[in-house]
């Protein structure tokens, strides 16, 4: 263990990282967000979804440093009273758990359909890339809309909200998939035609084994660079749907409800309802962007800056 | 006593749009128990696809058009996929040029070598990595222990053809077929290499079918040659007799090719400041047809200095001449 964790301090990742200061500072903007938000309950001054704490009276207390701000609001509070610092925190850890949830469930699909794709017969690939073709060719708010629609029907509105995390999770893991499915195929193409490969069928190894052990584990780059943008893409992704009002319902707000509950104040004055959570969306999806612009160069190995 | 390897009238098509051109034509040879027999031939004489076509892996659009290939009796052309995976790496390993390349950069060594010997035995890791450190030892890689836990970008060369060797002997094969295991490397690894080769092979009393265009290292490790030319055997015998003195004019003209010594009997390096024969080295006119325009009657007539009527009309076929020894041609007698 301490060994490895030498060998990390000695690695040219580390010190192509430090010498990056874009990469630094996104990384550590990131890191406070992610932090704030796993720890929402610890930090948070008033806990938003607990009705007794709120107070109808305290709605649309504007920022601490406006006329009229109450220093218990940091960020001053919604049209229902909650304190909009607290909501943030915990509707930044709605929206990092369905894109990373989303984004494993991409990789999982994705990862086994493009393996089987690039490694099996023609004709599988074939079938396998039009699925994708297909799937791609929906729009994933077309593809939220409807399964959305089944979801409350059998479900109920009323526990809509216990399966929405879920539900986003599969919609946004299934419209996405595909991106991973054709990353993954392509690198399989080319790894395929390597005599390692070729070396690992003489050994008499199973078609299935080679796929798994051996090719999959050189094509991860790529599958790397494209998870922290698709992660992006999915919180995204998930605060469009909530502002279409789509996605996470207001009571369990993710920042894209936020956004969508503080919208139709924005311009009787309250701002700040739709301001400060869209800045700290803004915030986390370019930390994580840059984080994932600066691992595809450093992984790119054409690429050398200095 | 049946034969290791008996390979007849193995035939290798790859198919084109609408045509298919034969890569191997109607080659046959057998190997003894621990026999060495070097195929020799230019680039494209069909060397390499004879080779995988004996593991029955000769890849799209290429297929065995005929013949049979008998390895300890069973017909791989014919076998199922399992029995295939059951022989290749197991009773057959092979060996490739660029071992760069053969070994998985992100897996390693160790992981590569208990892989292998677990895909073929039931034997649990830690037996299994006393197997690979005993080859590992047979290949003379030093600290052994230390070298299983490391990447292929982490050795040498010649350290990584040892391992591909180390590899290839895990469970104890019968039959070795090396395809240009040394062309890769720098001369002086080749001759350690080859020696190493040429020890295991005995100390284990195993086949061995070299595959390569350099005649010195033939000459040096196998007791046959079979010389390739445009997909077929045109000449094959013992190597001592082959080399001494070549019937067929293809292989003539390969060896009239070679760099030589004035004293053909010792080429050793004590020879350096005795005085040589000054001369050209010979060159074969023109260059190899390619397979889809092979010249009619004997593939070789268009470069040949003996060529007769009989050669642009009639394809010779490999017959035993006057020495025991067998070639295809119908100048030789």
């Amino acid at each position: 263990m301490a060994g490895l964790f030498k060998r990390f301090r000695q690695s040219y990742f580390l010190y192509s990282f430090l010498r990056d200061p874009v990469a630094v500072t996104s990384f550590a903007l990131f890191v406070v967000l992610a932090l704030s938000a796993l720890l929402a309950p610890v930090i948070a001054p008033h806990n938003p979804f607990d009705g007794a704490n709120i107070d109808i009276m305290d709605a649309e207390t504007p920022p601490l440093w406006k006329d009229g701000g109450n220093p218990a609001f940091l960020l001053g509070t919604d049209n229902q009273g909650r304190d909009l610092f607290s909501a943030i925190l915990y509707g930044m850890r709605v929206s990092l758990l369905i894109g990373v949830g989303a984004v494993a469930m991409q990789a999982c699909i994705g990862i086994m359909v493009g393996l089987l794709s690039g490694y099996g017969s023609r004709r599988l690939d074939n079938i396998l890339m039009r699925i994708a073709d297909v799937q791609l060719s929906f729009s994933s708010y077309m593809v939220a809309i409807f399964l959305g629609a089944i979801v409350q029907m059998t479900f109920g509105v009323g526990r809509y909200e216990q399966v929405a995390v879920p539900f986003l999770v599969l919609v946004i893991g299934l419209a996405e998939w595909p991106q991973y499915a054709r990353t993954v195929r392509a690198s399989v193409l080319a790894e395929k035609k390597k005599e390692y490969v070729e070396a690992a069928r003489v050994i008499g190894l199973r078609p299935f084994r080679i796929m798994w052990r051996h090719i999959l584990p050189n094509t991860l780059t790529p599958v790397l660079v494209i998870s922290t943008v698709q992660v992006a893409n999915a919180i995204m992704s998930e605060a469009a749907l909530s502002f279409l009002g789509l996605g996470m319902p207001v009571t369990k707000p993710s920042l894209g409800s936020l956004i969508k509950s503080g919208f139709q104040y924005f311009f009787s004055g309250s701002w700040w309802i739709t301001l400060f959570p869209g800045v700290v969306l803004i915030l986390l999806v370019l930390s994580i962007n840059l984080l994932g612009d600066w691992l595809r160069d450093f992984l790119n190995p054409k690429l050398y800056k200095d | 006593m049946q034969p290791l390897l008996d390979v007849s009238n193995l035939t290798v098509k790859f198919a084109l749009r609408d045509t298919a051109l034969t890569a191997v034509n109607d080659v046959s040879f057998t190997l003894a128990k621990g026999e060495r027999l070097g195929l020799v031939g230019e680039s494209g004489a069909g060397k390499s696809v004879t080779g995988f076509s004996i593991l029955n892996l000769v890849s799209k659009p290429g297929f065995i058009a005929g013949g049979s290939v008998l390895f300890e009796g069973k017909d791989l052309t014919r076998a199922d996929a399992e029995t295939l995976r059951d022989i290749r790496g197991n009773r057959i390993s092979m060996i490739f040029q660029d071992p760069m390349m053969t070994l998985n950069p992100v897996l390693t060594v160790g992981t590569q070598m208990i892989e292998t010997i677990r895909a073929h035995m039931k034997v649990t890791r830690k037996e299994a990595e006393a197997i690979a450190l005993d080859k590992l030892r047979k290949v003379y890689i030093p600290s052994p222990e230390r070298r299983l836990g490391q990447y292929p970008h982490e050795f040498s060369g010649g350290m990584r053809q040892r391992i591909v060797i180390a590899i290839a002997l895990l469970t104890s094969p019968s039959l070795i077929i090396a395809d240009e295991p040394t062309t890769a490397l720098d001369v002086t690894i080749q001759a350690e290499i080859m020696d190493l080769l040429l020890e295991l092979c005995q100390s284990e009393d195993m086949g061995l079918i070299l595959i390569t265009h350099d005649l010195g290292v033939v000459s040096q490790v196998t007791q046959k040659i079979a010389v390739m030319y445009a997909g077929g055997i045109v000449e094959m015998g013992d190597t001592a007799k082959v080399v001494g003195e070549p019937l067929h004019p293809y292989t003539r003209g390969l060896l009239g090719a070679l760099p030589q010594c004035a004293d053909k009997a010792d080429c050793g390096l004590a020879d350096v400041a005795a005085p040589r024969v000054r001369r050209r080295l010979n060159q074969i006119p023109g260059s190899m047809p390619s397979l889809s325009d092979v010249p009619r009657g004997c593939p070789f007539n268009n470069r040949c200095e003996l060529c007769e009527t009989v050669c642009t009309t009639t394809r010779p076929l490999l017959e035993v001449k006057s020495d025991g020894r067998m070639a295809a041609c119908h100048m030789v007698a």
